[in-house]
C-alpha cells in the first residue's frame, strides 16, 4: 500500500548528512542555522516513519516537541546572530575568536 | 489514494473513477473561473464604491457603468512593458508574484460555497477540496503569503520596497498569532478542523452562527487581524504610499504589477469568503421550498453575505485613517493576542461547563487587570523619567504637557 | 481495492517528497545567497510535510508547514533583510586545511553508518506502544484526536515544559535583540 519504511529513513539519513555537511563547512551563521533546522528534519522524518512502522503515536508526538524546540532555538540563535551583528558588524563564526586561549 | 484525500470527502468513498476525476476537475475550472470573474467586477466595485464615498464618478467609458474598466486595465498592464531592474535578483522577483496569487486560490478551494448535491450516484460537496486539516490549510497559506510580499521587496533591489517588505513580514507574523487563536477557538467549538464540519455545525438557524454562539469577540479580533494579513486599509503600511512610495512593488510593472494587483483583489474575497465560512454559517439561510432549485439558495445566500465584507473592506478603506507602525504592532501584540488568548479559554471552560467558565473569566480578568497595569508600567519607562512624574502639587499634568515631554521634544 | 492499486500512487509521492528535500537541502548548504538558501530550505520543508501526509502525519504536515516555514523561515529572512547581509560575498577561503574533506568522510561514514544500522536492527516497539492501543495510526481528523490524547496525557509533562521554554525563549530573545537605550536614542534626533 504505501513504499517500504526503508525509504524514508535513507532519505532522512541522506538529508541528515547534506545538513551535517553544511553544518561543517559553511561560515555563515544563518546557514548554520538553517542546516541545523535540516538535521532536525531529518531527524523528525524519522520519527514520523517509525511511528507509521511501528503504529505509536509517540513518534508523532515527539515530532511536535521537536518543532516547538527548534522554534526556541531559532528565536534565541537569531537574537544571538543579531545582538553580534550589532557588536561586529558580521556573522561569520570564524570571527567569533575571543574565547581563544 | 493519499490519505490527505481519503477521509473527509464523500465524493471519493467509493474510489477514484473517471467520473470523479471529471468532478473534480469540473469544480475546480468553475471555481477558480468564477474567482477570476469575481475578481474583475470586485476592482471595479471597489473603484466605483469609493469613488462615491468621495464624492466623485469612478470608471465610467467601458461598458455599462465602467464595468468593462478591468478587463481595459489588465490589457494595457500586459501591452506594457516588462521591466526588471538592474539590481534586482532576476529569479526571486520573477517568483515573487506567484507566490502572492497561489494561496489566495488555494485558501478560496477550501471554501464551502454551497450544499451538497447528488450527481449520478456521487455526493458532490460544493467547494473545491474538503481535506480533513481544512483551517489548518487556511493558516498555513496565510503564512506561505507572506513570502511573495516579502521577497517582492527584497528582490527587488531598492530601498523602499525592502522596507515595506520587513514591515510586511513582521507585521503579518505578528497578526498570524491572533488569527490562528480564534481559529483554534472555533475549532474548539466546532470539534473538526473540515470546513464543511464548520459551516454545518452554524446550520440550524442564526443563533448558530459563530459570530453569536462564540460572542461577537473572536469575530472581531478575527476581522481585524485578516483585514492586517491582508494588507488592507487601515493596515496598508506596507504599501504606505506617502512613506514607501509604492510599497512592496515599487519597480514592478506589466503583467508582473498585474498580478500583484490582482491577487490582492483575490485575497479580499478569499477572506471574506473565509469570514463568511467561519463565522457567518457560510451558505446557511432560509432555503424557498422550491422544487429542483434547492440548491441555489445556499449559493445566493453565501454569495450576499460575501458581497456584504467585500463592501465593507472598501468601506474600511474609505472611512479609517492608516494606522502608524508602533500603533500597529502595539494593536496586535498588546490587545489582539492577549484578548483572543483570554477569550479561547473562557470558551473552552464554557464548553466543559458552566463553572468553567466563569472559573476562566475570572482568571483572564485578572490577568487582564495585571496586564495592562504592566503595559502601562513598560509605556512610563519607555517615555523616559519625566513622564513618571504623577503631579504637580496637587493637580495632574494636562495632557499636552505629557505629551510635549514624552515626544521627545528639545 | 487491492494493495497493487495504491503503489504507484505512493511511489509518486515519495519521488516527489524525495526530490524537493534533497534538491532544496543541496540548495540550502550550496548557494551562496542567504536568501536564496532559505528559499530552498521550503523547499525542503514543504517535501518534508509531504513525507509526513504520506505517512499518516497528517496534522504534523499543516504544523510543519504553519510553524517551519511560515513562522522559523520567516524569521530567517526577516533578520537576514535585517542585517543586510545578503548581498555581502563570503569569501572562499577554508581557514582550516582540508576542513571539507574531512567533513565529507565524517558525513559518508556517518550516513552509512545510520543506513547500516537501519538496515541490521530489528525495531520493536517500547512500551509507550500503548499510547495507541496497538491500533494502527489514523489518517485526517483521527490523526488529530489521537495527537491530542498523547500530548495531553502521556506527554503532559513535556508538553508544560515546552511552553515554559518558548516562555523563556521569547524572553530571552528580546533581552538579546534590544538595543540598550541611551538619552542619545533615535526618536530625539527627529
Amino acid at each position: 500500500m504505501n513504499v517500504p519504511a526503508a525509504w524514508y529513513l535513507v532519505l532522512a539519513a541522506v538529508l541528515f548528512g547534506i545538513g551535517a555537511f553544511g553544518l561543517l563547512t559553511r561560515r555563515s551563521a544563518l546557514i548554520m542555522f538553517m542546516c541545523i533546522e535540516l538535521m532536525l528534519n531529518a531527524v523528525n522524518l524519522t520519527f514520523v516513519t517509525f511511528a507509521r512502522t511501528l503504529s505509536d503515536i509517540g513518534g508523532q508526538a515527539t515530532v511536535f516537541f521537536v518543532m516547538v524546540v527548534a522554534a526556541a532555538e531559532v528565536t534565541v540563535g537569531l537574537g544571538i546572530v543579531v545582538a553580534v551583528f550589532r557588536r561586529r558588524s558580521s556573522i561569520s563564526v570564524d570571527e567569533l575568536s575571543e574565547l581563544k586561549g | 489514494m493519499t490519505p490527505l484525500l481519503a477521509s473527509s470527502d464523500p465524493l471519493f468513498a467509493h474510489g477514484v473513477t473517471g467520473v470523479v476525476i471529471l468532478i473534480v476537475l469540473i469544480k475546480v475550472l468553475v471555481g477558480f473561473g468564477a474567482l477570476m470573474g469575481a475578481v474583475t467586477i470586485m476592482i471595479w466595485f471597489e473603484r466605483k464604491a469609493i469613488s462615491d464615498m468621495q464624492s466623485r464618478i469612478g470608471p465610467q467609458r467601458w461598458g455599462p457603468f465602467g464595468i468593462l474598466q478591468t478587463m481595459a486595465d489588465g490589457l494595457k498592464l500586459i501591452a506594457k512593458e516588462d521591466l526588471v531592474p538592474a539590481e534586482a535578483d532576476r529569479f526571486v522577483f520573477k517568483l515573487a508574484p506567484y507566490l502572492v496569487l497561489i494561496p489566495a486560490l488555494v485558501t478560496f478551494a477550501l471554501v464551502p460555497i454551497g450544499g451538497t448535491l447528488h450527481i449520478a450516484g456521487h455526493a458532490v460537496q460544493l467547494q473545491m477540496a474538503n481535506p480533513p486539516m481544512g483551517i489548518l490549510l487556511m493558516l498555513a497559506m496565510s503564512g506561505i503569503s507572506v513570502y511573495g510580499v516579502m521577497l517582492a521587496g527584497w528582490s527587488s533591489g531598492s530601498k523602499y520596497p525592502l522596507l515595506s517588505s520587513v514591515r510586511a513580514s513582521a507585521q503579518m507574523i505578528s497578526y498570524e498569532a491572533a488569527l490562528g487563536m480564534t481559529i483554534v477557538t472555533i475549532i474548539l467549538a466546532t470539534g473538526s478542523l473540515t470546513t464543511h464540519s464548520i459551516v454545518d455545525v452554524q446550520g440550524g438557524g442564526i443563533w448558530h452562527w459563530n459570530i453569536i454562539r462564540l460572542g461577537i469577540v473572536p469575530f472581531v479580533v478575527f476581522l481585524i487581524s485578516i483585514t492586517a494579513e491582508l494588507n488592507r486599509p487601515p493596515f496598508d503600511v506596507v504599501e504606505a504610499e506617502s512613506e514607501l512610495v509604492g510599497g512592496f512593488h515599487t519597480e514592478y510593472s506589466s503583467i508582473r504589477f498585474g498580478i500583484f494587483f490582482l491577487a490582492e483583489f483575490m485575497n479580499t474575497i478569499t477572506m471574506s469568503a473565509i469570514i463568511v465560512t467561519l463565522f457567518l454559517g457560510g451558505p446557511a439561510g432560509w432555503i424557498p421550498n422550491v422544487a429542483h432549485l434547492k440548491w441555489v439558495f445556499p449559493i445566493i445566500w453565501f454569495l450576499l453575505k460575501t458581497t456584504g465584507f467585500a463592501f465593507a473592506y472598501v468601506w474600511f478603506r474609505a472611512a479609517l485613517p492608516r494606522f502608524r507602525y508602533d500603533q500597529l504592532m502595539d494593536l496586535g501584540w498588546k490587545r489582539l493576542i492577549p484578548l483572543s488568548l483570554g477569550w479561547m479559554l473562557i470558551v473552552a471552560g464554557f464548553l466543559i461547563a458552566p463553572a468553567w467558565g466563569f472559573l476562566m473569566a475570572s482568571l483572564v480578568l485578572l490577568s487582564w487587570i495585571l496586564l495592562s497595569r504592566a503595559f502601562m508600567l513598560g509605556q512610563s519607562r519607555e517615555s523616559g523619567v519625566e513622564a513618571v512624574l504623577p503631579t504637580i502639587g496637587q493637580r495632574p499634568i494636562p495632557g499636552a504637557v505629557i505629551r510635549r515631554l514624552t515626544d521627545g521634544e528639545s | 481495492m487491492s494493495a497493487v492499486a495504491y503503489a504507484v500512487p505512493s511511489i509518486l509521492i515519495f519521488a516527489t517528497a524525495a526530490v524537493l528535500i534533497l534538491v532544496g537541502a543541496v540548495g540550502v548548504i550550496a548557494l551562496k545567497n542567504p536568501v536564496h538558501s532559505a528559499l530552498s530550505l521550503i523547499m525542503t520543508l514543504f517535501g518534508v510535510a509531504i513525507a509526513f501526509v504520506a505517512q499518516s502525519a497528517d496534522f504534523l504536515a499543516a504544523v510543519q508547514i504553519i510553524v517551519y516555514a511560515g513562522a522559523i523561515v520567516v524569521l530567517f529572512l526577516f533578520v537576514i533583510m535585517f542585517l543586510g547581509v545578503d548581498r555581502r560575498q563570503h569569501a572562499n577561503v577554508e581557514p582550516l586545511v582540508g576542513q571539507r574533506a574531512f567533513a565529507g568522510v565524517g558525513v559518508v561514514i556517518t550516513v552509512a553508518g545510520l543506513i547500516a544500522l537501519m538496515a541490521k536492527a530489528h525495531w520493536v516497539t517500547g512500551a509507550m506502544s500503548v499510547s495507541t492501543n496497538g491500533v494502527a495510526l489514523a489518517t485526517g481528523q483521527g490523526n488529530v484526536k489521537q495527537l491530542g490524547t498523547a500530548v495531553f496525557t502521556t506527554y503532559l509533562f513535556a508538553f508544560e515544559a515546552t511552553a515554559a521554554l518558548l516562555v523563556i525563549a521569547v524572553v530571552g530573545a528580546v533581552l538579546l535583540a534590544r538595543r540598550e537605550r541611551t538619552l542619545q536614542s533615535d526618536e530625539v534626533e527627529v
